[in-house]
């Protein structure tokens, strides 16, 4: 019986994407339920993070969107606040994060949207995989996306406005604040994508506890861009001890999220 | 629909009764008293502080009802967490009543806030350190209740997602708490828990613990209430699912 079913939720994935082999290789090798450790688990987050990626390569359609959507919100910025003034400098760090912010939302919207439309969110709650081995996955997926997305608002930001940065701390403020951001919100958007308006839940209940790294991570991006010493505020410490605890607390509590 | 099929789901169950228990009437009745007699402290008894006049005894009510938000969400986790070990189904009750009246509390918390700013910094709001933690707070759990109210809060899969939802919120608020803190403060230092002792006059004191006292009490009736509402809620659910079934 559990083989059966097994057999029709690997069915089920692998004709979403046509591309499951490692997965169901992986489960061929034992058909009873696994267990989080080693290097099954790491085959099952490989074999789901590719499926995620094979998927977004062939349709191109959710990162397409979101590409446009960060540059007109960028051009929406510069006719609220004329950026061509001294100002830029100032308004640059919220001015990317309330960017990055709506692009990320629409993505993680669309994570857990997209197995629920095509129907193939069961087929992965069937398939014999550990459920934080999806969350980890859709994290991973998420992560990937909204920095491709924000790579390309930085370079049209960097060309249209002309603000000068220091690069590699740049960097870190972006990556420890997606990385936050997509931590608490993969786990928030597997619960908005069952309710009946997702588009507005995930905003409501996502903004007020991203608050932390929506401060951290737009203090640490001011810095890189105005080249002040790291100082008093170690606003990048705040947004990593963040990331570190929403990590732990959102790995544990995925599998009551998605427990039906 | 047939009186066989209403009259079979009604048998009487002593541990639902819609009269209140002993403990619940005898919380009624303390936190009646105990609010009087705050009533008496906080308006004759405390002596008018020098510099703030009448309206620092706003005080003595903003405090405790802040205490009591965050009891209220302390208790929320506590329910979150339970009821994640056990799916019993009296931990969601706790937990979702819980939320409920901290959400209250916090709308008090703030107006109240507003209401003594006003007078002393001659602002409604300053976007001072606790005021945006406390509406940040406000936020999250005003998602949670709506959150609920979206997916038909007595269901299980309400009870969890309010579960992971009341356990993450409760983490958040002490983080939100310290970045918000260094992002810009004004607030008044604490007067209470201060490392150098209390910087109140006596009097000041024991009517702002008499205060406190009153409105743990007050919570503490609150919550009960609300928890028999939210049980006699369920079992409306569940009969209504019996009907429903045995109904030809």
């Amino acid at each position: 019986m559990a083989e059966a079913q097994h057999a029709v939720a690997l069915k089920t994935v692998s004709s979403a994407t046509n591309e499951l082999t490692p997965l169901a290789r992986s489960a061929a090798h034992d058909s009873r339920l696994p267990t989080p450790s080693g290097p099954r688990f790491l085959s099952q987050l490989g074999a789901l993070l590719w499926k995620d990626l094979v998927t977004e390569w062939r349709r191109r359609e959710l990162l397409t969107s979101l590409a446009v959507f960060s540059l007109l919100v960028l051009l929406v910025f510069d006719f609220a606040f004329d950026l061509r003034s001294a100002e830029a400098p100032a308004a640059a760090p919220g001015i990317l994060w309330v960017t990055f912010i709506f692009a990320g939302m629409l993505n993680l919207n669309r994570a857990f949207a997209i197995e629920t439309d095509r129907g193939t969110w069961e087929g992965l709650l069937l398939a014999p995989i550990d459920r934080s081995a999806i969350y980890l996955a859709k994290l991973l997926a998420s992560f990937a996306f909204m920095l491709a997305v924000e790579v390309l608002s930085l370079a049209a930001f960097a060309a249209f406005f002309n603000v000068p940065a220091d690069l590699p701390r740049l960097v870190a403020a972006v990556l420890a604040g997606t990385l936050g951001f997509a931590t608490v919100g993969t786990l928030f958007a597997a619960m908005a994508a069952t309710t009946q308006a997702r588009e507005i839940f995930l905003p409501v209940l996502l903004l007020p506890i991203s608050v932390p790294v929506i401060i951290g991570a737009v203090k640490a991006t001011g810095q890189a861009f105005s080249g002040a010493p790291a100082g008093d505020y170690p606003w990048l410490g705040l947004v990593l001890a963040f990331d570190a605890i929403f990590l732990a607390v959102s790995f544990a509590l995925f599998e009551f999220v998605i427990e039906d | 629909m047939s009186t066989a099929t209403l009259a079979r789901p009604t048998t009487h169950d002593p541990r639902h009764t819609t009269q209140p228990s002993h403990l619940t009437t005898a919380l009624a009745w303390a936190s009646g008293i105990l609010m009087a007699l705050s009533l008496y402290a906080v308006f004759i008894y405390a002596p008018i502080e020098r510099t703030q006049g009448p309206p620092q005894k706003i005080f003595y009510f903003h405090v405790p009802l802040a205490w009591d938000a965050y009891l209220a969400f302390f208790c929320t986790l506590i329910g979150s967490v339970a009821y994640l070990r056990t799916s019993k189904r009296s931990w969601d009750v706790l937990a979702y009543s819980a939320a409920e009246i901290g959400v209250v509390f916090t709308t008090l918390v703030l107006i109240s806030g507003s209401i003594w700013g006003k007078t002393i910094w001659g602002a409604w709001w300053a976007w001072d350190a606790r005021l945006t933690s406390t509406l940040v707070m406000w936020f999250i759990y005003v998602a949670y209740l709506m959150l609920r109210s979206s997916i038909g809060h007595t269901t299980a899969r309400a009870a969890r997602y309010g579960a992971v939802l009341g356990i993450v919120g409760f983490i958040d608020v002490p983080i939100v708490h310290m970045s918000v803190t260094w992002w810009r403060t004004l607030h008044p230092q604490p007067t209470i828990a201060n490392p150098a002792g209390p910087t109140l006059p006596g009097s000041m004191l024991a009517t702002f613990f008499l205060c406190l006292i009153a409105f743990t009490v007050f919570f503490a009736w609150l919550l009960r209430q609300r928890m028999a509402i939210e049980q006699l809620r369920h079992e409306v659910d569940d009969l209504s699912v019996n009907i429903l079934e045995s109904a030809p």
